[in-house]
């Protein structure tokens, strides 16, 4: 009986993520209708009950400024990168010279390590090789770095990305939190 | 000119420009000398070249049936795309040997694997 009600709280704690795959499974069938949107919940109600994940925590609140800059600042990136690691690849005198930088992240929820990491890995010239949880520190594959300050700057860039993840994500409290550990850190 | 006009222009835009950016990643797969380089290429450019091949589609066929199956095909890149090129540079990382000659830095290899 215990087991059932446990379940029962975490469907309600998760209706986000059922929203969510409803919403999918309506896109996929292209088609809004009451019969496909009931199909959906069910769907994703049976997805949750048989694979079941520990919840993501998310105790910030969203900042509509912060999560314009966020976005925004990422698609310049994501084509500016994009343009320069195809005029590498077609430069025929390019020569690579990479480095693997170990980066520690200063957020402490698990939400902005993952959305951090993501984001970082998406944009071109930089490839996540290896996570440490503990530590929470993200080591990254660096494309096109001939020297330390460039590794800095790649450094920089990631806590840059990181700081509007937080910007645009995080509570008062967790930004306190936040900069508390960028302080400790320098 | 009529708007239909401008979005067929915009679409081949954006249609050979994200065919441009996905042959720079074949290119760069072939011509890059070690499996890290090579990943940047295969992994990255070709995200962009994607989407971009996306809004060129949406903008030639206008519907929004098909939007919704494009807009799930570009947030199922956007998710897959960092978590495969991860789990082949952890992979490769720790199996095969590195190309030394070709790293400014190895921070990884320095850390203590207590943890």
């Amino acid at each position: 009986m215990a087991g059932n009600r446990l379940q029962r709280v975490r469907l309600t704690y998760q209706w986000p993520v059922i929203t969510g795959l409803a919403a999918v499974w309506v896109m996929l069938w292209g088609d809004l209708s009451w019969f496909n949107v009931i199909c959906g919940v069910l769907v994703a109600i049976t997805v949750l009950t048989v694979f079941p994940l520990p919840p993501l925590q998310f105790s910030g609140r969203v900042r509509p400024v912060g999560l314009l800059v966020l976005l925004g600042v990422f698609l310049v990136d994501l084509v500016k990168a994009s343009v320069q690691v195809a005029g590498k690849a077609l430069n025929p005198w390019y020569q690579p010279s990479n480095a693997i930088i170990a980066v520690p992240l200063r957020s402490l929820a698990d939400a902005y390590f993952l959305i951090t990491a993501e984001l970082v890995s998406l944009v071109p010239g930089s490839l996540l090789l290896e996570t440490n949880y503990r530590r929470r520190t993200l080591y990254l594959h660096v494309l096109g770095v001939r020297d330390d300050a460039e590794v800095e700057r790649a450094r920089q860039n990631v806590w840059a990305q990181e700081r509007r993840v937080m910007r645009a994500l995080a509570s008062d409290a967790e930004m306190r939190d936040y900069e508390a550990a960028v302080e400790e850190s320098q | 000119m009529t708007w239909t006009d401008v979005a067929d222009a915009a679409a081949a835009v954006c249609l050979i420009g994200g065919s441009l950016l996905s042959l720079a990643a074949a290119v760069g797969i072939v011509r890059f000398p070690d499996l890290f380089s090579r990943m940047h290429a295969a992994t990255k450019p070709q995200v962009l070249g994607l989407l971009l091949v996306l809004v060129g589609v949406e903008l030639r066929l206008r519907s929004g049936e098909a939007l919704g199956v494009i807009v799930l095909v570009a947030l199922f890149q956007f998710m897959t795309a960092p978590v495969s090129a991860h789990m082949v540079g952890r992979a490769a990382y720790r199996t095969s040997p590195v190309r030394r000659d070709l790293l400014v830095r190895d921070e990884l290899a320095d850390r203590d694997d207590e943890d």
